[in-house]
Formats: structure tokens, C-alpha cells, sequence
């Protein structure tokens, strides 16, 4: 009769520490490859545009008349296409999730640089403003 | 005569992680006859060929499953590269390859969890998830996601990996196998197992082929169908021999998917033995001009994957037929003749995977 196989396991977990993490009290392991949402650094974006073209779900939208990125985060599947094909390499891939949302949005806008000019640009660069949450 | 009476079993069911909807006939306890009814996540991903370009529907194809997402991306740029006549870089192969069984493991012991738990076996079901986490681990720390790996693409993958890395992985294995023993011992020689198994569901091997099972499903019923031996992939450079059990039973189906589990560890280490170096991609340039059948083995069955361009940017036509999708007629068959308490076992044994029914 083969009746208690489990015995041996048991045993061993009940003696071992949790094999889960007490998230969000403790943070979630995350390794350095891990895709957690898109980083923008507003001072080195082109508005080239390469990224809303790529984008699978069409989170992405440049405007290079008034020179915003934005992304919708609710779109967003996070596959790190927009990343890998941005030529001038604004867009990182952070290895945290970003928090679940309590309200409704997830747009998020930021004024970047636009494509250089042949004076210095040193007013458009400073002028970059983080987040600027619409809704 | 008894009175027929009708009942509902799903969409809504505690025993289902997605929608299925069947409704049973019976009479008195015995179920008499299953009426199947499927269409409540349908997301319409394969219309969408026309919208998106081909190198960023491998994203699209890749969410059609939550748990076989990789091999379904890999199906999908195997039958674009075949079009398209390109000879991707061997390593590429055997990275595809590895991940590909990473993703049967860990589908396997997702499975595994939910059939015990489908018994009311919680302890199993626990454990059976815990081991899956050190598998979702080295998938995360090797391709950026844990069920969604988005690394395949047209020509190669995105993400090479460390020669230590795959060092580090063999070394899970090899711990990972020996935990796999213990779990396995419950399912294979486990007295209420065995009790709650044997017998249930049996599908004859004329049956299953008659109805088309695939899978785990028809290799339960002494059927010896699988893709991989096909050699797609790096599977052509790779020794391994598909699971069989003659049982045709719910048990048989489970035995199969415990034991593919050492099989999959086997390739796995094979391959990173006798990975090349080299590059991982290749630049692709041009649309596909033609069509394809690609053909795979997932962990539920073999998935074909149909793709037809005309040479431009957007595909013209994308169809999925999916493993779970074959395996709903063989459901039927196994179903009627049980009784009531048995159906939630049966219907899992199958491991319907209702997302990527429907697409």
C-alpha cells in the first residue's frame, strides 16, 4: 500500500521557511533582465517616432509639432519593442512593475527635447517636465 | 425510463480556470449526453493580422495562450521564416528549443497543481506550484518575463544567454529533478490517486484517433503523436522518445504529463551540451510572398499555426488551430457513461486551455 508518498515532503516543508515572499511588504525578486514598464528620458527623445510605429498595441503617440511622448500604461503590454528599436536610446526598460492603478487613466505625458538643432538647445533640454498625469 | 434532467457545468465553475460551458444530460447520476459550448474569450487576435505588421504580431500570437505563449510565437515566426526562405543561426534554434521545453514544464506542473486540486488533493497542488516557480524564475532571469517571454522574433531571438547561465540552469535541473521524483511518486503510485483515476475517462485508441485527439490526450490512449519528433526546432540534433501509456484513463493521461516532465529535462540538457556558438539574429529585410502550415508541439498538442502574405507589410490571413480545440470532441466521447462527480476530473484531464480555443 502506498498511502503516505506525501510524508517525506511535508515533513521537509514543515520545518523550512515559506516558499512564498511577503510581497508587497517585501519586494518582488526581480532580476536584471526582468521587463517592468518603460522609462522615458525626456532630454534624449528625437520625436523620430520609431516607437508609436512599432508599438504591437499603439500605446505610444509622439507629436512633433508640440514635442510630447506619451504612453498609455493601460495599453502598454510591455514587450520592450519600443526599447530595443529607439535609436538614440531615451527609452529604458525598468525591471520594477509599476504599482496597480486605483483610478482611471494611465495616460502619461511628458515634453521632450525634439530633433536637434544647430544652435546649442539648451532652453528645450532644461524645459523637460516629468509626468504630467491627464485625468 | 428515468427522467433526463440537464445540467449546467460552467462557464462559471470552481473546478475551471476559464470559461467552458457544457451541458450535461443525465439520468439519474450517469451523464447520457454533453452538449460543448465555447465563445466567451473570444478576442478576435487573428483579424488583426491585417492591422499589424508581421515582425509585431509575434507579440499578437505569443498572448493567444498565457501558458504555452512561447511556442505559440515560435510556431508563428517558424512558418513566416519558412516563407520567407531563411536559415536562422543554430543557436537561435537551440535557445527556441529550450525555452520552448521550459515552457512545457512549467505548463505541466501548472497542470499538475490544477488536477489535484481538482480533487481536493491541496497539498499536491501547493507543492506542484512551488517547484513551477524555480522554472518561472530561470525563464525570468534568461528572457525578461515570467509566462509572457516576448523573445522570439522574425529571424532569431531577442536575448542570447550567458554561457554561466545556462550552466547555473543545468545545475537547477538537476535539483529540480530530483524534487520532481517526490511529487511524481504522489501522482504515479499514490493510493487515492490512484483510486480517483483508474478507470475514469477511457478514451480507446480508435476513439482518440477517430476524433483527433492530440497530445497528451492521444498519447494516454497509446497513440504515438508528437511533433517534436518532426524535428522542428533543434529537436532534429536531440535524442528523446515520445511518452506513451496504453491505460487510455484519466490516470494514463496524467502519468504522461508526469513523465514528459523528466523527458523535457532531458532535452533541455542536451541541448545546452551541444549549443553552438554564434549569433543569435539575423536581419531580415522584405514582406513573406506565400503560405505556410506550421506545425508544433505544445504542451497540450500539436498546434498549427497557417500563414499567408502577399508580400506586403500586413499577413492577409493568420489561422490557429489549437490543441484544445481538437480535444473537445474526445471530451465528449470521454464524458458520456460517467458519473456526475467524476465530470470536473475528466474535463481537466484533458488540460483545457480555453484562451487559445477561441483566440
Amino acid at each position: 500500500m502506498s498511502v503516505f508518498q506525501m510524508t517525506k515532503t511535508v515533513l521537509k516543508s514543515l520545518f523550512s521557511r515559506p516558499a512564498t515572499l511577503m510581497y508587497p511588504a517585501k519586494p518582488a525578486k526581480k532580476t536584471a533582465n526582468t521587463r517592468g514598464h518603460v522609462e522615458i528620458d525626456p532630454a534624449k527623445c528625437i520625436t523620430c517616432k520609431m516607437c508609436q510605429r512599432k508599438c504591437p498595441t499603439q500605446a505610444i503617440e509622439v507629436d512633433n509639432k508640440i514635442r510630447t511622448w506619451q504612453i498609455d500604461n493601460m495599453r502598454c503590454v510591455v514587450c520592450a519593442i519600443c526599447v530595443d528599436t529607439c535609436p538614440t536610446k531615451c527609452l529604458t526598460m525598468d525591471t520594477q512593475y509599476r504599482p496597480a492603478m486605483t483610478a482611471r487613466g494611465g495616460l502619461e505625458k511628458f515634453t521632450v527635447a525634439g530633433p536637434k538643432k544647430k544652435e546649442p538647445a539648451a532652453a528645450p533640454a532644461e524645459g523637460t517636465k516629468p509626468a504630467e498625469k491627464k485625468e | 425510463m428515468t427522467k433526463q434532467i440537464t445540467v449546467p457545468f460552467g462557464p462559471q465553475h470552481p473546478v475551471l480556470p476559464e470559461p467552458l460551458h457544457l451541458d450535461l444530460v443525465l439520468e439519474d447520476e450517469k451523464v447520457v449526453d454533453v452538449i460543448p459550448t465555447i465563445g466567451y474569450v473570444h478576442r478576435g487576435l487573428e483579424k488583426l493580422v491585417e492591422k499589424r505588421e508581421y515582425t509585431e504580431y509575434v507579440f499578437i500570437a505569443e498572448r493567444i495562450c498565457g501558458i504555452c505563449s512561447f511556442i505559440h510565437s515560435q510556431t508563428y515566426v517558424q512558418g513566416i521564416e519558412q516563407i520567407m526562405g531563411l536559415e536562422i543561426p543554430e543557436r537561435a534554434e537551440y535557445l527556441r528549443t529550450i525555452w520552448g521545453e521550459y515552457s512545457r514544464l512549467h505548463s505541466h506542473l501548472l497542470w499538475l497543481g490544477l488536477f489535484a486540486d481538482s480533487m481536493g488533493f491541496e497539498s499536491v497542488f501547493m507543492n506542484a506550484w512551488r517547484l513551477r516557480e524555480h522554472i518561472l524564475d530561470d525563464l525570468e532571469s534568461t528572457t525578461g518575463g515570467r509566462v509572457i517571454q516576448g523573445v522570439c522574433k522574425v529571424g532569431g531571438v531577442r536575448k542570447d544567454v550567458a554561457p554561466e547561465k545556462l550552466d547555473e540552469m543545468l545545475k537547477g535541473l538537476k535539483n529540480l529533478e530530483h524534487e520532481l521524483n517526490e511529487l511524481n511518486n504522489v501522482f504515479l503510485f499514490d493510493q487515492s490517486m490512484k483510486h480517483r483515476l483508474k478507470g475514469i475517462g477511457k478514451l480507446s485508441s480508435e476513439d482518440a484517433y477517430q476524433l483527433g485527439a492530440v497530445g497528451p490526450t492521444a498519447r494516454g490512449s497509446g497513440l504515438a503523436i508528437d511533433i517534436r519528433e518532426t524535428g522542428y526546432g533543434a529537436f532534429g540534433k536531440i535524442n528523446f522518445r515520445p511518452v506513451v501509456e496504453h491505460g487510455g484513463d484519466s490516470y494514463a493521461r496524467c502519468a504522461v504529463r508526469a513523465k514528459e516532465m523528466f523527458t523535457s529535462i532531458d532535452i533541455i540538457e542536451q541541448c545546452i551540451k551541444k549549443i553552438p556558438d554564434g549569433p543569435v539574429d539575423m536581419k531580415v529585410t522584405g514582406a513573406p510572398d506565400g503560405e505556410y502550415f506550421s506545425r508544433t508541439e505544445q504542451p497540450r498538442g500539436e498546434v498549427i499555426h497557417y500563414i499567408k502574405g502577399n508580400g506586403k507589410k500586413n499577413l492577409v490571413r493568420h489561422r490557429v488551430r489549437t490543441p484544445t480545440f481538437t480535444n473537445i470532441p474526445p471530451l465528449v466521447t470521454l464524458l458520456k457513461g460517467c458519473e456526475l462527480a467524476d465530470v470536473p476530473v475528466i474535463v481537466l484531464s484533458i488540460d483545457p486551455c480555453i484562451g487559445c480555443a477561441e483566440r
